[in-house]
């Protein structure tokens, strides 16, 4: 079989690790982006004890492997609580809380870098800290924070890979499959790293036109 | 009007202003002068409670702003504040950052919010600028304009911040000409400036602040010619 042959035979299978890996990230990344923007609002806030929550929520998730964070919540959590978790389900937890604590960060770091000005002559008008942040600090904010936003969002959708571990059929273990049936690793490895490069440029491609419309 | 007694605020250790006493009355026009970390721009930022008072009592309208129930979001809207590094919205055309908070706190429309707009572009003289973005205005055209958003709330009260601190020469006759206007039709003004000929000749009024204190005030006439206190006369001596 020559690798075009292999590619045929492969690349349904491949496709569909494809699709898994895309949906977990797309809803990782959707629920990863509002844990942090919530994260990342409360530590720029006053409230003592919610900011108190979210440094100890982005330090346990930063401060642990996201491989541990998944045989955590798959294996870990439902031997004390009384429920079963999907891998999938699992995976797209972990993944979603790992990114989150990232974008937390991201998050706050764009908002911090709005001149407090800013927020000064928006609440000098009468309008609340949160009418103000949604309408002043965050539209200018949000631009700041979209390429390290997109960044973060490419190391998580590699990060999927490691979902590999419990299970989950995306695309590092169809490769994987394929290749305990064919013993090509040389050119299945090929084939997986290309199709995340193709997901990822499209990824990028679209965001920067995202940006680029933003700009004007 | 505005009303303070005792009014003290420390940042940390440093205490910025020590006790703080005055009386501004409707439609008067005030300028604050001073030295720099005299506590003049700390003393105006108070008034609107964008800093938290120490100690004291502000009295603004017959209501206790330092009271926490008080609602500050209702009580701004009713105080218009103009900074020296203007700080408008880079986000919004020129017509949106006037239109902003109308539509948003004043329950009113579109439509009405910007004919509003409208006018006050025409006031301060910029009604071709409507449709454009901050960063394509002088300097002396963005204090306008903020000037122009501050007035869209329809404010009682206006605070300015050193608000030609931060022109270029040739653009402070502009912004001070709008500011005459404005007390010219009765808006009660409190201004910390270091323009020496607007204070002579707009303000009904002179407080000279000095390291944490009020030490003198008086009409510009007297405050300027004839000053009583040892250091209201070294300053003027170094300004004018």
């Amino acid at each position: 079989m020559n690798f075009w042959e292999l590619f045929k035979v492969s690349l349904p299978a491949l496709l569909e690790g494809a699709q898994m890996t895309v949906r977990i990230i797309t809803v990782g990344i959707v629920v990863a982006l509002i844990i942090g923007l919530v994260i990342g609002v409360i530590n720029v806030g006053n409230n003592k004890v919610l900011k108190a929550f979210a440094r100890v929520y982005i330090g346990l998730v930063r401060g642990t492997p996201l491989l541990v964070q998944v045989f955590f919540i798959y294996f870990g959590l439902p031997t004390v609580l009384d429920f079963r978790l999907s891998a999938v389900t699992a995976g797209t937890i972990a993944i979603a809380i790992n990114a989150s604590a990232y974008m937390a960060e991201i998050i706050r770091a764009g908002i911090l870098s709005i001149d407090n000005g800013q927020m000064e002559a928006s609440r000098s008008l009468g309008l609340s800290y949160f009418q103000s942040m949604r309408k002043v600090i965050l539209p200018q904010a949000i631009k700041r924070m979209v390429p390290p936003l997109v960044n973060q969002s490419i190391i998580s959708l590699k990060d999927t890979s490691i979902l590999s571990a419990i299970g989950i059929i995306e695309l590092t273990s169809s490769g994987q499959i394929i290749i305990a049936s064919t013993f090509k690793a040389f050119e299945v490895w090929i084939m997986v790293g290309f199709i995340y490069l193709i997901v990822i440029e499209i990824l990028t491609l679209a965001t920067s036109w995202l940006e680029r419309r933003w700009t004007v | 009007m505005i009303s303070v007694k005792n009014l003290k605020k420390s940042f940390g250790i440093n205490e910025v202003l020590k006790d703080i006493n005055c009386e501004i009355k409707r439609n008067e026009v005030v300028c604050v002068i001073g030295p720099s970390g005299s506590g003049k721009s700390t003393f105006l930022r108070c008034l609107n409670k964008l800093e938290e008072i120490t100690g004291g009592h502000i009295n603004i309208e017959e209501i206790e702003i330092s009271d926490r129930k008080v609602n500050i979001n209702r009580i701004r809207q009713n105080i218009g504040m103009v900074f020296q590094s203007f700080n408008l919205f880079p986000h919004l055309t020129v017509i949106d950052n006037i239109t902003l908070a109308p539509i948003m706190l004043k329950k009113i429309n579109k439509k009405q919010a910007e004919e509003i707009a409208y006018d006050l572009l025409k006031k301060v003289g910029l009604i071709e600028k409507v449709n454009v973005y901050p960063d394509k205005l002088s300097g002396g055209q963005k204090q306008r304009v903020a000037i122009a958003r501050s007035l869209a709330m329809q404010p009682s009260i206006m605070l300015f911040d050193e608000p030609t601190s931060a022109l270029d020469p040739e653009m402070v006759g502009e912004v001070l000409n709008v500011m005459k206007g404005l007390a010219n039709e009765g808006m009660t003004m409190v201004v910390v400036t270091h323009e020496m000929g607007f204070a002579r000749e707009v303000s009904n009024r002179v407080i000279f602040m000095e390291n944490g204190y009020i030490v003198e005030e008086g009409e510009p006439s007297q405050i300027f010619t004839a000053p009583q206190n040892e250091r209201t006369k070294r300053f003027l001596e170094k300004v004018l």
